[in-house]
């Protein structure tokens, strides 16, 4: 019963002492305030005990600036931890540059994982050590939630557009994944295991298993692009009925409302799968939808391979 | 008076004895018993399935339910404490029964309405009773899509149904009630001289009536996807899964202060009687209660942190999350100067307020956590959250109306309960439940996510430590039912005014007239004039 017990959870990713830091400045703020209210209470309690229920207390009613003071002194404590947890949010919520992707779909009752080089996994997740990594992940049927708890990390899996989950882990292990979402009868059995592996390790496991049949994600975008006969309208020099798709990724797209919308792996996830919702700019409203024509892997890898398209024909693939 | 020979005296119990004059009763008072009835039944069912998750968690497997049965026992007790105990309960039962007495009144300003609430009450529950004989629900009490639109197999429906009903109670008894306290205080009875209990029934009352709607309309919502795939929540066909979490919120965070409210309410009448004081701070605790009324429907989208929605929306809601702590913390420092230089009285009511202060302490400070963003990324989905609303709900509003019922006991029934057994119930309660959900806040730092049948071993000793408290809590919520009951027909009698308390309900007999009081009562002075005279002991 005792193996593993411990009162804390590991810290195994460069956010967790940033937040274990809040937590433990939040705990000493808070039990501040805490243990004067208990001493007062208990120490009144006592002090002005009567047994017989006979006498009256002192005719005070009450005092402005003490009123004041317990208002304005929580207030200003309170945004103080607003301030500071707003800034650790921001650290939990925007990824850095360079990061490596993974793309993750959730469903009742497991994680799949597909990785750029095409390693495809179930309810496992290998990772390497020190490096930035983006999961980028969706659901297939109800809501649930990745949660990482040595790395402090969690997001809602909705169906129907992306979230996403940054971090990058310090320290070499095994590492609890959890559904943390309630999606049903098996809620409790969608855990799986993130493994930390060293750079070296992690190379070698690319390397090994078969589970890379079908090439790497850009390899399967690329085919689908053809497949689905999006190369036909998204011709690289815009010239086609779509616009070009070359450097598209991360750039502000306009669209016909006038609005601008900054293309996101959820902007492109949407053009795909409910074409008909945001049209560019200078375009027809004229491209079919992609609904239950292409799996979310087949999605993930499509995108991955639109990503890649950048100006002067160089194709980078993110993973590097 | 004195000289004549008095048979016992008429009361609203004696003067009427047959089933049909309670269930066709006008009379506040009896209604307030009729929801009592209900709502303890309801409490002791949440309590058997609340039971059964702390036995089935004593051990990291799923040994003793089925992952399918644990997911309806945990959604049973959801819906059965929130709307069917936590939500009437001070202000049904007590609100009801006192509410009228302490502005003088004879009675709500429509007692038909007020019975025809108690029956929509009564009718709601049957109808999730059914669904639990049928085979009960396993969406969760907060009934998130697409699982209940979708996925679940359950009796979403029925379930659904009987929640939409019992909203109209909620609204009904809250409009009754504003009216009430407009239009039919006792002459003097000014707005500043109301008790506080009256201040935090009127701005419940206010969120019942404003609050309620939207979740018939989203349970509505629900019902019609269900049933006819509309596609409100389906993104397949256009519609959003995260529309109902802001839908449901924006009722469901209101209906917190609906439940926490009319306890704290109580807690100033206690405090005040027990203290023999004025309650410090009149005027900022009356605020402070139609303050958080009104910004505790700014907060809703703090449950939607890690829902996807925009960095940028997420700090005004975490920012307006802890403006709302501030009128909370301004109420227990109120509450604490009341004591100082009081002459406090240690009477089991008494007790249960010592008990609330110190729980909803740590509910509301936990609550800190909750708001701030970059520690809710960590929180939310945990036994932390877990941990965090029970110390309110639990330990803040059940304390809270523990406290009440022991303070009105002898005004209700006309008899006095056993102190001492009372005042070893406040302390088992205490002590259960801050071992029963004290190990849980370290239970969801470490990350055990909420609405796990099975869980990895490492997590065993806290959820025992967990179990063990439960068991403790479940003798000290016992306890009460049974002294209560013994003292109706064996309690010494209790007379008009045994706490020695001002208010104007404690003027009239106990139990009160059928009219509340002999004459309608004149009113020169503020709630608490305890310092002021002497009491008069009827």
């Amino acid at each position: 019963m005792l193996s593993g017990f411990s009162l804390f959870p590991e810290q195994a990713s460069t956010l967790a002492p940033e937040i274990d830091n809040l937590y433990f400045g939040v705990i000493s703020i808070t039990a501040f305030f805490a243990i004067i209210v208990v001493v007062c209470v208990v120490y009144f309690a006592i002090k002005y005990r009567d047994h017989t229920g006979d006498k009256v207390g002192a005719p005070i009613t009450g005092s402005v600036p003490l009123e004041l003071g317990w208002s304005l002194i929580p207030f200003f404590t309170a945004i103080g931890i607003f301030v500071w947890a707003s800034v650790v949010f921001f650290h939990i919520v925007r990824a850095p540059d360079q990061t490596l992707e993974v793309y993750s779909t959730g469903k009742r009752w497991m994680w799949r994982f597909q990785h750029i080089d095409g390693q495809r996994e179930i309810n496992e997740l290998h990772v390497p050590v020190g490096r930035p990594v983006r999961v980028v992940f969706t659901s297939e049927d109800v809501l649930h939630d990745l949660f990482i708890p040595a790395f402090r990390v969690k997001a809602d899996a909705v169906p129907g557009r992306y979230s996403a989950i940054w971090f990058e882990a310090t320290k070499v292990g095994e590492y609890h994944l959890f559904c943390a979402e309630y999606c049903g009868t098996r809620h409790s059995g969608m855990i799986g295991t993130v493994y930390v592996m060293e750079q070296a390790d992690y190379q070698e496991w690319l390397g090994g298993g078969g589970a890379t049949a079908g090439g790497t994600m850009l390899q399967r975008g690329e085919a689908l692009f053809t497949q689905l006969a999006c190369v036909t309208c998204h011709l690289s020099d815009g010239s086609g009925r779509g616009p070009s798709l070359v450097g598209v990724y991360g750039s502000q797209v306009t669209l016909d409302s006038g609005a601008m919308v900054t293309a996101d792996e959820s902007y492109l996830r949407e053009s795909i799968l409910a074409s008909q919702a945001k049209t560019v700019k200078g375009y027809e409203r004229v491209m079919p939808t992609f609904q239950g024509l292409i799996n979310e892997d087949g999605v993930a890898a499509l995108i991955e391979y639109i990503k890649s398209l950048q100006a002067g024909g160089t194709r980078v693939a993110s993973a590097q | 008076m004195q000289t004549m020979v008095v048979e016992k005296p008429v009361t609203y119990i004696n003067h009427a004895h047959t089933v049909m004059s309670w269930l066709l009763t006008k009379d506040h008072k009896r209604i307030g018993i009729l929801y009592l009835i209900v709502v303890s039944t309801a409490f002791a069912l949440g309590g058997i399935f609340a039971t059964l998750i702390r036995m089935e968690l004593t051990t990291p497997a799923g040994d003793l339910l089925s992952a399918d049965v644990y997911n309806r026992m945990f959604t049973m007790h959801g819906v059965t404490m929130v709307f069917f105990v936590l939500v009437p309960a001070v202000p049904a039962v007590l609100g009801n029964f006192v509410m009228p007495l302490m502005i003088g009144a004879k009675d709500v300003a429509f007692p038909k309405l007020n019975l025809l609430s108690w029956y929509v009450f009564t009718i709601g529950f049957c109808f999730t009773i059914v669904s639990m004989v049928m085979g009960g629900v396993d969406t969760g009490w907060t009934f998130y899509t697409p699982y209940s639109s979708q996925g679940s197999e359950s009796n979403v429906l029925l379930t659904g149904v009987g929640v939409f009903i019992t909203g109209f109670s909620s609204i009904l008894t809250g409009l009754n009630f504003m009216v009430t306290i407009h239009r039919m205080r006792a002459p003097g009875m000014t707005w500043f001289r109301l008790p506080l209990f009256i201040w935090a029934l009127y701005s419940t009352s206010l969120v019942m009536v404003l609050g309620t709607p939207v979740i018939a309309i989203t349970l509505l919502m629900l019902v019609l996807e269900r049933g006819l795939h509309l596609g409100i929540f389906d993104p397949r066909l256009g519609g959003d899964p995260v529309l109902f979490q802001h839908l449901f919120w924006f009722y469901s965070h209101p209906a917190v202060y609906i439940m926490i409210l009319p306890p704290m309410g109580v807690i100033s009448e206690v405090i005040a009687c027990f203290s023999r004081k004025n309650v410090f701070g009149y005027s900022f605790v009356a605020f402070s209660s139609l303050a958080i009324a009104v910004f505790g429907f700014l907060v809703w989208a703090h449950h939607l942190f890690v829902a996807g929605i925009s960095p940028y929306s997420a700090l005004i809601f975490s920012f307006l999350s802890f403006a709302v702590a501030i009128p909370s913390a301004v109420k227990t420092f109120n509450w604490t100067a009341t004591l100082y230089k009081g002459a406090i009285w240690w009477k089991t009511p008494m007790m249960f307020v010592f008990g609330f202060l110190g729980l909803f302490l740590v509910g509301g400070l936990t609550g800190v956590f909750l708001a701030s963003l970059g520690l809710d990324i960590h929180l939310t989905d945990t036994y932390f959250v877990v941990a965090h609303f029970h110390y309110i709900m639990v330990g803040g509003a059940i304390m809270g109306y523990f406290a009440g019922l022991h303070y009105w006991w002898p005004k209700m029934t006309g008899r006095m309960y056993n102190d001492t057994l009372g005042k070893l119930a406040a302390l088992l309660i205490f002590v259960g439940f801050n071992l029963t959900f004290g190990p849980q806040f370290i239970l969801g730092y470490l990350g055990m996510p909420r609405r796990y049948h099975v869980y990895p071993p490492e997590f065993q000793v806290l959820n025992v430590l967990s179990s063990a408290g439960a068991s403790i809590l479940a003798v000290g919520y016992v306890l009460p039912a049974l002294y209560f009951l013994y003292s109706l027909k064996f309690g010494a009698i209790a007379g008009a005014n045994p706490w020695k308390a001002t208010g104007l309900e404690w003027t009239t007999q106990s139990p009160p007239l059928p009219e509340n009081f002999p004459t309608t009562p004149i009113v020169t002075e503020g709630a608490y004039h305890y310092s002021k005279r002497e009491i008069k002991v009827a």
